[in-house]
């Protein structure tokens, strides 16, 4: 059923594909309509807004998902305070910085790289844009790799080895254990986030995306700007709350 | 397709924004403000993340039903941090009560 308000849409942003009718002349095969418009659904709108939905309905799971770690992360830190903050004392605030600017930079391209396909710019800007925020989220992943290797060298990756030089050792391994699932989970979404960010890579440079259909686009970015959220909440729980801890 | 076409100076303000966020809250963090510091913390954390959600990810142009979407993830994060915290904050008030 075609909804009164879906060819009010169509009507308005829509004037160059005639409304499909519902029933067919003989001898014509169908309505004309968009190449990248999928025959169940009325409109390219709708089309739009069914994905985006979907999107959002997975984030919201992936809220949940995460919250789980954070819920998690309240629970200790409530139990142990000050266990936590000489643990994050620990933690280099320079790379903790730098990485949440790289990432906050990365959703500045995603969001130009959605705008450029929004305005029809040529494949090679949107690409541009893309490589960009690729190469971004690569380089904080450099830094995510760098900071393990620290920790690895220092015995503070929580297990048999782990080696604490302060006064809570055992809240600290429990920080420790949160720091690498929380970062750890936050770096595998990153990585799916590179191999999705080459699809859409690829899609775009096949000069796939315009003002009409950018749906790939945007809903990429939907997920890139919700791993962003997630660092911007990790960064400051995970790295700022011992910068003025006192051992003592 | 539809969608609204924002400027591109509203992304650089919005980015502007996060990094005078980001660079507060590392401030911030080095002046010991007791149970403030978390507060802000949280606040600026929270506010970027608004920043973040309604521009960046243009909700504040999607339509009711996305708005919804994405709240309801917020609330139920908020239903489980509450009741969970309603247990471990209150543990032991009651005397012989598990601490």
């Amino acid at each position: 059923m075609r909804s009164a308000l879906s060819e009010h849409v169509e009507k308005e942003q829509f004037p160059q594909y005639p409304a499909p009718v519902a029933i067919q002349p003989a001898g014509t095969g169908h309505a004309p309509h968009h190449p990248y418009l999928q025959h169940h659904f009325d409109n390219m709108a709708q089309q739009m807004e069914a994905s985006t939905l979907g999107m959002w309905t997975f984030l919201v799971t992936e809220i949940m998902f995460f919250g789980g770690l954070f819920m998690a992360y309240l629970v200790y830190r409530h139990q142990s305070p000050q266990g936590f903050q000489e643990a994050s004392h620990h933690l280099d605030v320079f790379w903790g910085t730098l990485n949440t600017a790289l990432l906050i930079i990365s959703s500045l391209t995603m969001a130009l790289a959605v705008r450029a396909a929004q305005t029809s710019q040529k494949p090679k800007t949107q690409v541009m844009w893309l490589v960009s925020t690729m190469i971004l989220g690569a380089g904080f992943l450099g830094i995510k790799a760098i900071e393990y290797t620290e920790k690895f060298r220092d015995h503070i990756v929580p297990g048999p080895y782990f080696h604490w030089e302060g006064l809570y050792p055992k809240p600290a391994e429990q920080f420790y254990s949160l720091y690498f699932a929380m970062t750890g989970l936050h770096a595998l979404h990153m990585v799916i986030g590179l191999g999705i960010m080459t699809v859409i890579t690829v899609m775009a440079w096949k000069k796939q995306f315009d003002g009409e259909y950018y749906t790939p686009v945007e809903v990429a970015g939907l997920y890139w700007h919700f791993v962003d959220i997630v660092w911007i909440f990790l960064f400051p729980l995970l790295y700022l709350i011992g910068r003025h801890y006192h051992a003592g | 397709m539809s969608g609204h076409v924002a400027p591109k100076s509203m992304y650089y303000a919005v980015f502007a924004a996060l990094i005078v966020g980001t660079a507060l809250t590392v401030g911030v963090a080095f002046v010991d403000l007791g149970a403030m510091n978390n507060v802000l913390m949280l606040g600026i954390a929270s506010t970027k993340a608004l920043l973040v959600i309604l521009f960046f990810m243009h909700v504040r142009w999607s339509t009711r039903l996305t708005w919804v979407i994405a709240a309801s993830g917020f609330v139920w994060l908020l239903i489980l941090f509450g009741i969970t915290m309603t247990d471990y904050l209150t543990r032991g008030w009651v005397e012989g009560t598990m601490k």
